[in-house]
């Protein structure tokens, strides 16, 4: 029951603009409730969350906001700060969420951005269509994977989600609704591609979906017992196989062990598909649960299940791209504290250096059991901003200990740095300018398609921007 | 870029989505058809291929929402823009919808506005515009469509009302007072219409979260509009009950909330 005195207001057809009330098209109702980012670290304090629900509320939010006040907020599955924009506002989009045009015969979608990579395939896989590029969750914004360009198990042969926008419309402060194509403001759609929501908020996008047969993937897993073995079938899969991904046990050091995982679309499958909705994890774990005894025990076990099972099933897509999307709020078991995910990608050519980082994580002991590896493949960049370029990426995620993770990240870093590798920003709560640096040498170029009227938390702590 | 005609195809892929398959096709007019919860009960009868005639203020948000509903599975989607709190606006919807939409089934009503308690306690005019949105003009227009509909002796009218209209608080008595209004005047409605074939629906939602209730206290706690809408488009189906509360939970609570003696209730801070 709403037991308040508090005003807010409603659904703007219902008030009657004869008499004394809010014009249409007012700003969305502000909270002030608290926003965290999936890692659930950094813990910061908002000053108010805009919930527009419709985009032309969105006009009159930049209109009222300060220089430097705001940040477009999605699903908040960005693990750090760069969702986040501590003592400032966010604009969360999650309500601009219709579907404004679809061709049937081109398989172009314009949605608003808002919308989730969830609800995308929802819709459209029944009528044959499927995301281009899919990152693990599905349970992301097409305004957030296009502001992370993100990558999926298929980036060999597909490139980056941003690869496959067509058009963006962008609410800019300083030039309102705002058109980027190829042909109109190419600069403007390169810059918000990766652009971490800095260059304004999207009103809708234009996404090429993919032509596929049905819900199924042909699906194989193959032990591995090193990195060699581990690049020999990655370079063998990559002209076969659509999707390739590995798992590794990081305890096992640089004599990796690990799975390797493939598959393509099936092309026909008749088997009937019936979406499924998981557990949810309803509480914060207590966060000795997670240790090194416990980690390797699932490792093991993890490697043991996967070698000794049949190597080639037909699976449902969800299964295959979204594992973990099965248990909701996953992100819980890391207790309190939260966690920091770190994701980097290494050039083939310094493998000693990949080794290396391997080695380190794995005597830390420190690290969990989410381990995934990828060879990216050498697509041009969509975004100025873009992560992945050639080499291997991997990512782990560690429970925050502090000073303790800190420090062993920042190891981590140095390894990075001198290999002429590169930190993804989307995973990132703590890298240094220096490493920033490092890993996008080019950002000043990006910013004078920065909206005025945007920041990040993110933004701030690695450029030192006010 | 332009968009080929929308056509609801054929499941091919041998997907099976939820509630694609009782599909008794209706003809549904959402008045209100841009609010929350509204938005959710179309897209969900759109999923079953339902055809739909939208009526709300806005026409750029009612063109949204129609490619919306239509790449989503409605068969059509008709949309009428008007301001439903203006009674004279009333005959000119039901005029359209008797002209392009002549054999609709059921009318959902779903809008309201929720104002802010103390505002409507010093001003009267805060009171009247309250009063007049979420009772007045509702009644109004189920007026003139429960004519209709009694005059085919068929079909179905659904309108969303409120828990908070099952006890006037201290704090809420504004919009209590008017939803509750409404409750009653569709229980008349309902009794009236029985002998014609005709059903009324009192759709009572507990706080859901939507743009009506953001800024509310404990607001992060309210429920999904999904799972409201989810609800709402079971209640239609015949059989249901008269009175809907949603989550069901809510029709526990409000029968313990009216138990209490009003002696005693006057002097809770509720």
């Amino acid at each position: 029951m709403n037991s308040t005195t508090q005003s807010s207001y409603g659904a703007p057809e219902t008030q009657p603009p004869t008499l004394t009330t809010l014009p249409q098209g007012s700003p969305a109702a502000q909270s002030t409730e608290r926003v965290l980012s999936w890692g659930r670290y950094p813990r910061a304090e908002h000053r108010q969350l805009f919930k527009p629900a419709w985009n032309d509320q969105i006009t009159e939010i930049l209109k009222d906001a300060a220089q430097g006040s705001l940040l477009p907020f999605g699903m908040g599955r960005s693990y750090g700060d760069s969702c986040l924009n501590a003592g400032r506002d966010l604009v969360q989009c999650h309500r601009l969420n219709r579907i404004l045009g679809f061709d049937e015969s081109t398989g172009v979608a314009r949605c608003e951005s808002g919308l989730t990579l969830a609800d995308i395939v929802a819709v459209f896989l029944p009528k044959g269509w499927f995301l281009p590029v899919t990152p693990g969750t599905s349970f992301v914004t097409l305004g957030g994977a296009i502001a992370n360009d993100v990558h999926g198990k298929n980036h060999h042969c597909a490139g980056t989600f941003g690869a496959h926008v067509h058009q963006i419309a962008l609410h800019r402060s300083d030039r309102g609704l705002t058109f980027c194509s190829s042909r109109e403001n190419p600069e403007m759609l390169c810059a918000t591609i990766g652009g971490l929501g800095l260059t304004g908020i999207i009103a809708w996008a234009d996404i090429q979906l993919k032509r596929v047969a049905g819900p199924w993937i042909n699906a194989e897993s193959i032990p591995f017992e090193s990195l060699k073995t581990f690049l020999d079938l990655s370079h063998d899969s990559n002209d076969l196989f659509e999707y390739t991904v590995a798992w590794i046990d990081c305890f096992s050091g640089k004599n990796a062990r690990g799975i390797f995982f493939r598959g393509n679309h099936a092309p026909n499958c008749q088997k009937k598909f019936r979406p499924k909705r998981g557990p949810k994890l309803p509480f914060e774990l207590p966060s000795w649960i997670l240790n090194r005894f416990s980690v390797r025990a699932f490792n093991t076990a993890f490697y043991a299940v996967h070698a000794a099972r049949k190597h080639r099933a037909v699976v449902a897509y969800d299964s295959f791209f979204y594992p973990l999307d099965s248990i909701r709020q996953w992100n819980l078991m890391y207790g309190r504290q939260g966690f920091l995910q770190y994701q980097c990608v290494i050039p083939e050519a310094k493998l000693e250096a990949f080794e290396e980082l391997l080695d380190r994580v794995a005597r830390s002991g420190m690290s969990s059991f989410l381990v995934v590896l990828k060879q990216f493949g050498s697509a041009p960049r969509a975004g100025m901003l873009s992560f992945p370029r050639p080499g291997l990426t991997i990512t782990f995620d560690f429970a925050m200990r502090g000073e303790l993770t800190l420090t062993l990240l920042r190891s981590l870093d140095e390894i990075v740095r001198e290999s002429g590798g590169a930190i993804y920003p989307a995973k990132d709560a703590r890298m240094s300018p220096a490493m920033f640096e490092t890993s996008f040498p080019s950002w000043r170029d990006f910013v004078p398609y920065m909206d005025p009227k945007m920041s990040s938390s993110f933004w701030r702590r690695v450029t030192g921007c006010p | 870029m332009t968009y080929a005609a929308f056509s609801k195809t054929v499941d091919s892929s041998g997907i099976v989505m939820p509630g694609s398959s009782n599909t008794r096709m209706k003809k549904i007019i959402a008045l209100g058809a841009t609010s929350g919860i509204a938005i959710e009960v179309q897209r969900q009868l759109a999923h079953q291929a339902c055809e739909l005639l939208l009526v709300a203020r806005s026409p750029e948000r009612l063109a949204a929402l129609q490619t919306d509903l239509l790449v989503r599975g409605a068969r059509q989607v008709l949309t009428y823009s008007a301001d439903l709190s203006l009674i004279a606006q009333h005959a000119g919807i039901l005029d359209f919808a008797s002209r392009t939409f002549p054999d609709f089934d059921t009318v959902f009503l779903a809008y309201g506005s929720m104002r802010n308690q103390k505002d409507g306690e010093s001003s009267v005019e805060i009171l009247v515009e309250e009063l007049l949105v979420d009772f007045v003009s509702a009644a109004a227009i189920l007026t003139l469509f429960a004519a209709e509909l009694e005059r085919r002796r068929t079909g179905c009218i659904a309108a969303i009302t409120s828990v908070a209209g099952d006890r006037g608080r201290r704090s809420n008595y504004l919009y209590g007072s008017a939803k509750g209004g409404l409750s009653l005047f569709l229980q008349g409605l309902r009794s009236r219409l029985y002998p014609s074939g005709v059903r009324v629906i009192t759709i009572k939602p507990g706080p859901v979260q939507t743009p009506m209730t953001d800024g509310l206290p404990n607001a992060t706690h309210f429920v999904d509009p999904q799972q409201v809408a989810h609800d709402i488009v079971r209640g239609l189906e015949r059989g249901s009950p008269d009175i809907l509360y949603t989550p069901r939970i809510w029709r526990y609570i409000m029968t313990a909330v009216k138990l209490v003696p009003e002696t005693i209730f006057k002097r809770l801070p509720l």
